[in-house]
């Protein structure tokens, strides 16, 4: 029977309630006394020397408190980067400051040039567009393969080139594979696109700064999925405010897949023009300014060779790839096309040898960075996709070519080529739930009736795994983060037996408020509404890395379940001493604590009032209270894993491409809560399928955003989606942290695209039309169209 | 400046406001009714969806004056009067309809005039009808799942 309370039960959301019934706090429901409004004047050409900015009409107009420029901000630091990577040559990459307004140069469509703050956000928009800007504008670079180029414009004067870095992985591994291409059966190249996304969370950004001269001390609110992270690089690296003068709360965060991960202008634009304007700064995002403000996604171009012998055993891999970096380095952008990227690229297989070069390239575009799966999707599109045409190639079976190459079972630990061990999996496992979830047998059939009906049926199935709970902390050091990557938790036990546990994640839709207190309800054999979390306030939990790269649970709640434990054992030696038994014959149970053999006992709530009312307590042994805190940093990163299949139906005449089914077997390990483990899955697959088929940012030559807004950028909506048959039964847990758990929030949108692709490949081959081998995401109608017709 | 007067989940509420000031800024800045949302400035994510004389509206499409004299439903106003979660909301708690929560009162408000119109929708119809509602979170699976089992609760409380 399901159960319903603790590890295992499908409990319903408690912070539904409040989204339900429009009592959710997000960011821009704050309001404080006295709150002024910003707007941001940005940047509408790509690249631009800015000659002279005048002000003076727009500081008479109605309502305005005070404008700022980039000159306002001379000698305050920019916005940092928290990722060096290291080139193949040993060199460190090329890093450009980042100002919080533009100075002297516009960089991208959107780049903040001035900001006015103003009585009301109509004023201050009305006042911005009063600012004459004297520009020059430049010629922009945009294609990657032109800002590589010999004399090619430098988005950045002070630098070399457009080159940020030229990274090889693992480079002494370069020769041999070169070798083992050159001498193989078969090879099978595929160049690609991996297209510019925009993550869009349904909320845009909010930032609110507030400042207390009395006391010194500077509040931002903002949507943050890590307030602790903004707290540390905006006040040790931008603004120089201590930590113990800086709070920052993200609230209720309506979405984050990433672009909420990293620390961009407007936060600490807010939080300086606070203290410098002597009121509250408020600035609320348009969804047309966060296309242009809020970090992108993806943006890669890539060549792929795939070596085999005879039987389809993969014996080399080699993959160039040119990632776009934007006009800026973003948070945790050099990370994404290296580390999360290239140390995926042995998939599920035994790939024995593996070179992996990625050229990272500044362009006058925005910034891109880490969107949900981060450099995982781009490992598994074209690692999955090139299988694919291999199979083909080979005249092998695309389920067939992958489980001959599978790590198998007793392969584990698995140390690949590419610097990471595997710790757990078993890929023919899910592979085989696949073939039942999906009914793969019964495709034939579901074909033919799809023929009588004038469409092109295609199957398309491919693998994945990702390295998710990112840490440890000694390990990406090696790899040049410049933070840790542990997170802590808080557990306080109230004298009445209640708990509020301060955690460093934070939930933005991930149901953290009630999949926690499952893990500490199941540890303590108490209910679950005796536990409330406490997360996104710096002030009031211990410090928290925060949450992206499917990290929450095996992280954070890791340290959860590590201060769960400490508060039983000193809840032990409290039950010990009121039932006068010795620690060691102390059971907890049920939410009872008894002695092993006796029939003493005494209640959970007992012990609590103990500790916080100790007259009858061992006083001398320890102290009275009951709150432990730990925190965690793990040895390895977790490896979820599974397979993927996906049904399409193509109609020749328009190349449309409709999903008919979509089946997900994942490997997550254990599963706190199933229910919102599988909406995660949905949702990572409704991303995926829009990255195949509707969603494209696209610049125009010149650099204006062509696709800035609902109108031109295709959001997948409920009818270009089915319903998914998802499964995460063959689970093999992690054995590297408590929960056995390995993270479950990227696999939808990782795993997904190439099983779509492939599956228009198929349809199209079942037509006739074998010449097609490939077809770019977004694969839209008339990208179909073309290329079956060649025009 | 101009004066408006409207009923909102059933109570009277005035203000003054600009000409150009939407009917979501006046719900949001003006009555503090902040489960309203904004996810777009192009009339096509849905945050904004409330009932306007009974009828969906996207409150990013209409002036604040154009709703003078009108019969405004907002999230705010769809629990039951003992403040439990009304047929609709339940049904998307029950079958984990959000994530979020950030698109959930347009998709809420969606949901019920779907209903009002079509008790019994097919999965294709709620597809269709959702069109003006994006959700970045749940890939729609369980919120079709939550209209399909609102309307049988619904069918089920009607036949009663």
């Amino acid at each position: 029977m399901p159960k319903d309370n603790g590890i295992g039960a499908s409990s319903k959301r408690r912070e539904d309630v409040r989204f339900l019934t429009g009592k959710g706090q997000y960011t821009d429901d704050i309001n404080v006394y006295g709150q002024t409004y910003v707007h941001f004047l940005r940047s509408d050409v790509a690249h631009g020397q800015i000659n002279g900015i005048d002000t003076t009409a727009a500081a008479a107009m109605p309502g305005v408190v005070r404008i700022f420029t980039g000159a306002d901000f001379e000698g305050i630091g920019g916005l940092p980067c928290g990722w060096q990577v290291t080139d193949r040559h040993g060199e460190a990459m090329q890093e450009p400051g980042h100002p919080v307004l533009c100075q002297g140069k516009a960089r991208h469509v959107g780049d903040p040039i001035a900001a006015v703050v103003a009585e009301s956000a109509e004023e201050a928009r009305d006042a911005a567009a009063a600012i004459e800007v004297d520009m020059t504008e430049l010629p922009a670079v945009i294609d990657m393969a032109a800002a590589l180029a010999e004399g090619s414009t430098k988005v950045h004067d002070d630098l070399t080139s457009n080159l940020c870095y030229d990274w090889g992985f693992v480079e002494e591994n370069k020769a041999a594979v070169d070798e083992a291409i050159a001498g193989a059966h078969h090879v099978t190249t595929l160049e690609l696109t991996n297209q510019r996304l925009v993550a869009n969370p349904m909320e845009p950004r909010v930032a609110l700064g507030d400042y207390n001269a009395a006391n010194e001390e500077h509040t931002l609110y903002t949507t943050s999925q890590n307030p602790h992270v903004i707290r540390l690089l905006m006040g040790a690296f931008v603004l120089g405010i201590p930590e113990h003068k800086l709070r920052v709360v993200a609230p209720d965060v309506g979405g984050g897949f990433g672009t909420k991960i990293f620390h961009y202008a407007e936060e600490a634009f807010c939080t300086f023009a606070a203290k410098a304007v002597g009121r509250p700064v408020k600035w609320t995002s348009s969804r047309s300014e966060a296309f242009m403000s809020d970090a992108h996604g993806r943006d890669h171009v890539t060549k792929i060779d795939l070596a085999m012998d005879e039987n389809g055993k993969f014996l080399a891999v080699r993959t160039d790839t040119m990632a776009n970096m934007g006009a800026y380095l973003s948070t945790f952008a050099p990370s994404v096309p290296t580390w999360l990227h290239g140390t995926l690229m042995a998939g599920n297989y035994t790939t024995p040898l593996i070179y992996v070069n990625v050229k990272a390239v500044f362009t006058n575009t925005v910034p891109v960075d880490a969107y949900r799966g981060a450099g995982r999707p781009e490992a598994t599109y074209q690692l999955e996709r090139v299988i694919d045409k291999a199979a083909r190639e080979m005249g092998i079976d695309p389920i067939e070519l992958r489980r001959r190459n599978f790590i198998q079972p007793d392969q584990y630990p698995y140390a690949t080529p590419v610097a990471v061990e595997y710790d757990t999996g078993n890929y023919e496992a899910t592979m085989a739930k696949l073939e039942e979830i999906g009914d793969i047998a019964g495709f034939a059939a579901r074909r033919a009736e799809s023929e009588a009906r004038g469409k092109l049926r295609g199957f398309g199935v491919n693998c994945y795994i990702e390295a998710c709970g990112i840490a440890p902390s000694n390990l990406v050091g090696q790899l040049g983060a410049r933070a840790g990557l542990y997170d802590a938790a808080t557990v306080r036990v109230n004298a009445t037996g209640s708990i509020s546990v301060m955690v460093g994640a934070h939930s933005h839709g991930q149901g953290h408020e009630t999949t926690f207190p499952q893990v500490v309800a199941e540890m303590l054999g108490i209910d679950e509404s005796m536990i409330d979390i406490v997360h996104g306030d710096s002030s009031k939990i211990p410090f928290g890395m925060g949450t992206y790269g499917s990290r929450s649970l095996a992280v954070c709640g890791s340290a959860m379940v590590r201060a769960t434990e400490k508060i039983i054992n000193k809840a032990k030696k409290i039950a010990a001493h009121l039932m006068e038994a010795a620690e060691g014959d102390v059971e907890l149970a049920n939410g009872q604590f008894t002695v092993a053999g006796t029939d003493k006992s005494v209640a959970w709530g007992d012990v609590t009032l103990a500790a916080y009312v100790p007259h009858n307590y061992p006083l001398e042994d320890i102290e009275p209270g009951l709150e432990e805190t730990a925190f965690y940093d793990p040895a390895n990163f977790t490896y979820p894993a599974g397979a993927y299949c996906c049904e399409v139906e193509v109609d020749p005449d328009t190349g449309k491409v409709e999903i008919m089914s979509f089946a997900a077997a994942d490997d997550f390990g254990n599963v706190i809560n199933p229910m919102i483990v599988e909406g995660q899955v949905h949702g990572g697959l409704a991303q995926g399928i829009g990255q195949a088929l509707l969603e494209n940012c696209v610049y125009d030559e010149n650099g204006q955003l062509l696709s800035g807004s609902y109108m031109d950028y295709a959001m997948p909506r409920a009818d270009d989606v089915p319903c998914y048959v998802v499964d995460h039964s063959c689970a093999t847990p992690c054995t590297h942290n408590p929960l056995g758990v390995k993270g479950c929030g990227e696999a939808g949108a990782i795993g997904s695209p190439p099983s779509v692709v492939n599956a228009v490949i198929d349809a199209l081959h079942s037509g006739g039309h074998t010449h097609v081998t490939h077809i770019d995401m977004p694969v839209s109608p008339s990208r179909v169209w073309q290329a079956v017709h060649g025009g | 400046m101009t004066d408006v007067k409207m009923t909102v989940n059933g109570k009277e509420r005035s203000g003054s406001v600009e000409g150009r000031t939407l009917l979501v800024n006046f719900l949001r800045d003006d009555l503090r009714l902040t489960g309203t949302h904004v996810g777009c400035d192009t009339s096509q994510c849905g945050a904004c969806v409330v009932h306007v004389n009974g009828k969906a509206v996207k409150a990013c499409t209409m002036l604040a004056a154009e709703a003078d004299g009108a019969e405004v439903a907002t999230i705010e106003g769809m629990a039951n009067a003992d403040g439990s979660l009304g047929v609709i909301q339940q049904a998307f708690q029950d079958h984990h309809g959000l994530q979020c929560g950030f698109c959930t009162p347009g998709m809420v408000m969606s949901a019920a005039a779907l209903l009002a119109e079509n008790a019994n929708p097919t999965e294709q119809e709620i597809r269709e009808y959702l069109e003006g509602n994006i959700c970045r979170c749940t890939g729609y699976h369980n919120i079709v799942k939550a209209i399909q089992a609102a309307a049988a609760n619904g069918s089920a409380v009607a036949a009663e």
